[in-house]
């Protein structure tokens, strides 16, 4: 399969362009990027959801162009998506059927045929079994039969190992074997450098929309893929100075929260975190995605209430506070999913900067809003923090995610937060921004600034941070030095192997995961 | 920037006007099936209206649905799709119909109370489904479509003769008895009758209705959470309280929505008091837009129609005609306003889009210069 000069635009943004990738029959073809760099719209591409705006895409030596999934899966191409699609009140027979009747019926004849699908690459799946009562692996293997029973040769997983443990990962690398020796393709996306170089034939690295190269997992290590990955050209996220001081700015002690499950298992999701944030402080939490990180920032902005802990901010015990009393009380909040928290992508960009500060000036003045004022300010930030956009009018969703979180930081930040929650601040946001974005929270820093900061990017995690910590399954569990961890070390504590403080072992260098 | 401003007033309009535009269409269509002249009831009507007495009964038939309207805008803001208007109205009506018989004040005081009161019950009964939504998720189209079912029975049993009701004598109608004169408003007496006193507080509720909304911080809360209910949380919005609070105002307007007519001429609830309100209330705030003011037009159109086809029977067109029309244009609304809308953000995703290209395209000018 090949793909050359694959270009996708969206309103305001490329998100793909001239993407080259050619992809062997029977291998495993790993596609690697940071968040944001457009993995995800190249899936969609290759899977017929989107179609590209420039390129072609070749199976075989034939040109296709798919309309729907539907095309795509005609085609042998089959997609395991990141979020099951499952139907947990059937069984994994009635799953599988679903959708595809016609193809082996919906009784015996298909229960044969998912057995023998599953005994020939190892799956070990029970076609008779309630999908409710299996776990994610379990789950994740009967998606993969799902799309192996409608003729997929080659399937795309969307970094399937996000919700697995260490465990699971390499039974998971074992299935992917079995495909690959049955002459299947599989295209592997993933941020998990240790990963990718374990199970992968291929690797090819994309960066900011576009490939950037590829690399042979034989002979790179993790660090070489990271660089190529995150790129020299970027501007580095390193703070110099140290603003730290030892006044505390935010204190957190035993915070607890228990999570009851869709089918009814009660789940501890924050089970006793403790830190303590000073001024002039970024603390940076590193963790794999679903370890409770989510949580964490919904607590402390208060969108949900802990079973039990104390938040103490600047000396105020605002554990019992609402959202807007905690806001109002100067914590600052950028968040993880812009569009679901931060914005209303229907409202024009002044509005927008009302958003989560309507009792504060200049927007309001006892209970009335002054819009006046509110245009004015909103022009300020749209000035100073550099948003492109032809006027303060335009409604939120027409400006690009670069710029929607340029207007989110310039709205949080122009209220003098005394503490700022940073979930993902830089999360598809290009490099210009990045760099500027990182610029306003080191100033903020430096002017005494207490800043919780969450990220994938571990090289943004080490270089902005004063103090890191670890996250794994609702608990801190390590904790390190910025100055000396590389991204390899913390990101092998993120899957839980290492705990404790972390010594950076100059032995260890480019030994991932 | 200004092309912005009146790129947003002309896909204002132009919504309400494929509507109307689709529904004229249709409902003539209609009429040329059924073998009829397609133009000459318009004309009727138009010829109609042109009664001052017509204009008196559409302008007062416009500050009750005008009333009725608002009450759902309010939810429509929020997204709450208040189904229940009717039911609140009736209620609210024949409690404070019951109350304002069964006592004797001074004049002002008298007609506060019938309002307060009448505020009150259509709140309750709003507030039922905004607690069972609130506490236990329960679905508010579900619940208040039940509620105007309770309701319609609760009337039915509470306006017997042995609870609260009168029959009159020679009458099947049943009643709650007349309020004392210093319980009527007054209204405007003009050529054609008289128009009722609570009609210019209907519209004065409709400017209250747009300073709330888009001048307070109130407001301001209640539309973040009507369009995005998690951001609004986040933002420190208590999206609960917010949908309990939005649920007894719109039911307390609701609850006004008898009062023109108990206020200023019935003086009494009685069986024949109109149903149906509260859904042509739907109508109207949604081919108004929820706007103050299209709500205005829109009450005043339907208000027209049903007012000016009363006489159509006689010229042998069936009047129902109207009915038809209304429904085509609730169809036509749904559809020509999420097309518009559609095309609208496109249009300024692209546009911004020009801009900034232009704008990148100058600077590297610029710097290559």
């Amino acid at each position: 399969m090949e793909l050359r000069g694959i270009t996708k635009r969206f309103p305001g943004v490329v998100a793909n362009h001239d993407i080259d990738i050619t992809i062997r029959k029977g291998t495993v073809h790993a596609l690697v990027g940071e968040n944001g760099a457009g993995k995800s719209t190249l899936m969609k591409i290759l899977y017929g959801m989107q179609k590209p705006d420039e390129g072609t895409i070749t199976i075989d030596g034939n040109q296709v162009s798919f309309a729907s999934p539907a095309d795509a899966i005609a085609t042998g191409i089959g997609m395991v998506h990141q979020h099951f699609m499952l139907a947990d009140n059937l069984t994994v027979l009635e799953n599988v059927v679903l959708g595809g009747e016609k193809l082996h019926g919906i009784g015996s004849r298909a229960r044969d045929k998912i057995k023998e699908i599953s005994d020939a690459y190892g799956l070990n799946i029970r076609p008779d079994a309630l999908v409710e009562q299996l776990g994610v692996a379990d789950r994740q293997r009967v998606e993969i039969l799902k799309v192996l029973y409608r003729g997929a040769r080659t399937l795309i997983l969307d970094e399937p190992t996000a919700v697995l443990v260490p465990q699971e990962v390499d039974a998971l690398f074992d299935n992917l074997r079995e495909l690959k020796a049955e002459g299947l393709t599989v295209i592997f996306i993933s941020h998990k450098l240790g990963e990718v170089l374990s199970v992968a034939d291929d690797i090819t690295v994309i960066r900011r929309g576009t490939t950037v190269g590829t690399a042979d997992p034989k002979t790179t290590t993790p660090k070489q893929l990271a660089e190529l990955m995150v790129g020299s050209e970027l501007p580095s996220p390193e703070t110099r100075e140290s603003t730290v001081t030892d006044v505390p700015m935010l204190q957190v002690d035993g915070l607890r929260l228990a999570q009851t499950d869709p089918d009814g298992v009660v789940r501890e999701v924050l089970g006793g975190i403790t830190f303590t944030i000073h001024k002039g402080e970024v603390l940076g939490i590193a963790g794999v995605e679903g370890n409770g990180q989510t949580e964490l920032i919904e607590a402390l902005i208060g969108m949900r209430a802990p079973d039990g802990g104390v938040i103490t901010l600047d000396g105020r015990d605002v554990s019992r506070a609402s959202t807007r009393k905690r806001r109002e009380g100067g914590i600052g909040y950028i968040p993880e999913d812009r569009h679901r928290h931060g914005l209303l992508l229907e409202s024009p960009l002044w509005e927008n900067r009302i958003l989560g500060h309507v009792t504060e000036a200049p927007n309001s003045r006892r209970g009335i809003l002054d819009p006046k004022a509110a245009r004015q300010d909103t022009e300020r930030i749209v000035r100073e923090y550099d948003v492109r956009t032809p006027g303060i009018e335009v409604t939120a969703a027409s400006l690009s995610g670069g710029n929607q979180q340029k207007l989110i930081v310039g709205r949080e930040m122009s209220h003098n937060p005394k503490f700022l929650i940073a979930a993902h601040p830089t999360r598809g946001v290009d490099v210009g921004a990045q760099a500027q974005i990182w610029d306003q929270i080191r100033e903020a820093r430096r002017e005494g600034l207490a800043v919780l900061l969450i990220s994938a990017d571990l090289d943004e995690l080490i270089g902005l941070s004063d103090t890191l910590r670890v996250m794994y399954r609702g608990r801190l569990v390590a904790d390190a030095d910025p100055a000396t961890i590389t991204p390899e070390e913390l990101g092998s504590a993120m899957t839980g192997a290492a705990t404790g403080h972390l010594e950076h072992n100059h032995d260890a260098d480019g030994e991932g995961r | 920037m200004k092309k912005f401003d009146k790129d947003k007033v002309l896909l204002g309009i132009a919504g309400p006007a494929l509507a109307l535009a689709v529904a004229f269409v249709l409902t003539t269509l209609v009429l040329l099936v059924s073998g009829l002249d397609p133009i000459e009831p318009y004309s009727l009507m138009i010829q109609e209206a042109e009664y001052p007495d017509i204009q008196v009964l559409i302008l007062n038939q416009t500050g009750t649905y005008y009333l009725a309207a608002l009450a759902v805008a309010i939810g429509f803001r929020m997204n709450l799709f208040n189904i229940g208007v009717d039911g609140q109205y009736r209620l609210a009506a024949m409690v404070a119909a019951v109350v304002g018989a069964s006592v004797e004040l001074p004049g002002p005081l008298h007609v506060l109370l019938i309002v307060l009161v009448a505020v009150l019950v259509g709140a309750f009964w709003a507030g039922v489904a905004g607690f069972l939504k609130t506490t236990r998720g329960v679905s508010e189209v579900v619940s208040t479509i039940m509620l105007n079912a309770i309701a319609t029975s609760l009337i039915a049993w509470l306006i017997l003769p042995a609870n609260l009701g009168e029959q009159l004598k020679g009458s099947n109608d049943l009643t709650t008895g007349e309020i004392a004169e210093s319980g009527w408003m007054t209204g405007l007496a003009v050529e054609g009758g008289n128009i009722y006193g609570f009609t210019f507080v209907a519209f004065a509720l409709g400017v209250v209705y747009w300073f709330v909304l888009n001048r307070t911080r109130f407001g301001f809360d209640l539309r973040a959470t009507g369009a995005s209910e998690s951001a609004a949380q986040a933002s420190g919005v208590d999206a609960k309280k917010m949908v309990l609070t939005a649920m007894l105002i719109s039911g307390g307007i609701a609850g006004l929505t008898g009062l023109p007519l108990l206020l200023g001429q019935t003086h009494t609830y009685s069986l024949a008091f109109p149903a149906g309100v509260g859904f042509t209330g739907i109508t109207i705030a949604l081919l108004g837009r929820n706007n103050p003011l299209g709500l205005f037009f829109a009450a005043l159109l339907i208000s027209f129609l049903e007012k000016a086809s009363a006489s159509l029977d006689q010229y042998g067109y069936p009047k129902e005609i109207t009915t038809i029309m209304k429904g085509l244009i609730v169809i036509a609304v749904v559809v020509s306003y999420e097309l518009v809308r559609q095309y609208g953000l496109r249009r300024q995703q692209q546009k911004v889009g020009e801009e900034l290209a232009a704008q990148a395209r100058k600077n590297k000018e610029d710097v290559a210069a």
